[in-house]
């Protein structure tokens, strides 16, 4: 999506889908969608789509990827080709590389890594539709299915993104608002302690702007927190 | 057993080549070390030694900015520089890197991409920064940054001629108009460093990247390593690495 020139993206208080500056679009989460996996979940924010997939504890092969004192997580983030205006073309980009990355490390913290040695935790990410904040749609979809799966987690992973766009500070970040704000700040943590697991920052901010944000975050957190377990419960509720 | 004697170190305060928990090793940069590059700079911390040079090429613009030259950042884990480093693709991590120092040079706005711009939606001079890893001892993107900014600053525009680059001719510096400096700052136990070398590197708990501009503005994040952060750790980490960012400008 192109950057315009000039946009107003915040008019009397309301953002161009009529939101609040704190509000977060409409949220949609489902667990155990795809039958083959060990667990699995799909999680929406307004346009942006994530199905994300886990698959192990199981025997990492070949042997010498192995740590001998415990798992490892393999984590990719993958955009369908569909998924946005112009086509993305089949194949990792380095973009797609680094978030693999980054959402690996927000969710390292709360698994007992320790207890599998020599094997595997696959989290696999599909960005099946994308309207901006993929990155921590995809670590509330992961925390899902690693739920699901049954892997014992010290908390589940909650993310979101905030940032700031004509001099207002906003919560999450729709496509066009993304691709022409001030500032991005995509964040994920523990809930339970407020333990951040990621944090990024592109953009221009003051040091007191990003306190802000991240404690807004914080209590707009407590809500998806609220989602996950509803989705949670609603599986075996079925 | 190295590990154990860190930690133990850190707890007094100490670090194993004698430095303050805020301190950095010996730093220096050198401008203009690769002739044939339009840019170059070869910085050195400790025994971390980084060449980053700059070609300018011409390039058609992206669709939605017609009128700007582009940026790209690559850095390379040349396999002279440590025995975990092979030949083949980039690694993710090497990949974080690149994408961590362009986007501190990019989002802090460091260079005036619409004075690169020769033919509206056609053709625009593209900034390639290219890090080259020589021997690596730790904080690599501290050294990367710096080393990217140094080469930018150092850089002249060729002249452009009949559909040519005439590479021994200029037209003038590249505008560089702002020069963001990343700072790591580490949290080991509940310690935070600057500067960590390989070593400490390996026993840090989690890290934090800022690239603070000149006026104080902070334009880059990134969280790495495997464990959490509060927020007041954040808070803590941005303001070292605010401060620290002071100290290595100096070095431009």
């Amino acid at each position: 999506m192109a950057k315009i020139k000039g946009i107003e993206l915040i008019k009397d208080g309301k953002r161009l889908d009529g939101r609040k500056p704190f509000e977060t679009r409409e949220v949609e989460m489902k667990v155990g969608i795809i039958p083959n996996a060990n667990g699995s979940a799909m999680v929406r924010f307004g346009k942006t789509t994530a199905i994300a997939a886990v698959y192990g504890p199981r025997l990492l092969l070949p042997k010498h990827l192995q740590e001998m004192d415990k798992a490892i997580i393999q984590c990719r983030y993958n955009m369908a080709p569909f998924s946005t205006d112009e086509r993305i073309k089949p194949g990792t980009s380095r973009r797609e590389l680094e978030i693999s990355k980054v959402v690996r490390l927000a969710l390292e913290p709360v698994l007992f890594l320790e207890n599998y040695p020599k094997t595997t935790i696959d989290v696999y990410v599909e960005i099946i539709q994308a309207d901006g904040s993929t990155r921590v749609t995809s670590v509330n979809a992961a925390s899902l299915a690693l739920a699901d799966a049954g892997i014992p987690m010290k908390d589940l992973v909650v993310a979101l993104s905030g940032g700031k766009i004509n001099g207002q500070l906003i919560l999450d970040l729709n496509g066009i608002e993304d691709n022409n704000s001030e500032a991005d700040v995509p964040m994920a943590f523990m809930p339970n302690k407020k333990h951040i697991t990621l944090l990024q920052m592109d953009g221009e901010l003051k040091h007191e702007e990003i306190s802000k944000l991240i404690n807004e975050m914080f209590k707009a957190g407590e809500i998806i927190y609220k989602k996950q377990i509803e989705a949670l419960k609603n599986r075996y509720s079925e | 057993m190295r590990a154990n004697y860190i930690l133990k170190l850190l707890e007094k305060d100490e670090r194993l080549d004698g430095r303050k928990l805020d301190q950095f090793r010996p730093i220096a940069v050198e401008k203009g070390v690769i002739e044939r590059a339009e840019g170059s700079a070869r910085v050195k911390i400790g025994k971390t030694d980084i060449i980053a040079g700059v070609k300018m090429e011409i390039e058609t613009p992206f669709p939605d900015t017609p009128n700007e030259g582009t940026l790209k950042t690559n850095i390379e884990f040349a396999p002279i520089a440590h025995p975990d480093f092979s030949p083949g693709p980039p690694s993710e991590d090497a990949t974080e890197i690149a994408r961590v120092v362009d986007r501190g040079i990019r989002e802090s706005n460091s260079i005036d991409l619409e004075k690169l711009c020769l033919v509206e939606g056609e053709k625009v001079w593209g900034v390639f920064i290219d890090l080259h890893v020589i021997n690596h001892d730790g904080n690599l993107i501290d050294a990367s940054s710096l080393a990217s900014v140094a080469a930018l600053m150092n850089t002249k525009i060729p002249k452009y001629e009949d559909n040519k680059i005439i590479r021994t001719e200029f037209v003038g510096k590249l505008p560089v108009l702002h020069t963001p400096i990343n700072v790591v700052v580490s949290k080991i136990l509940d310690k935070y460093i600057v500067d960590a070398d390989k070593e400490e590197e390996e026993v840090v708990d989690a890290w934090l990247s800022v690239a603070t501009r000149e006026d104080g503005y902070v334009c880059a994040m990134q969280k790495g390593g495997s464990k959490a952060l509060s927020l007041k750790d954040i808070d803590y980490m941005i303001d070292l690495s605010s401060k620290k960012s002071k100290e290595l400008r100096k070095h431009l």
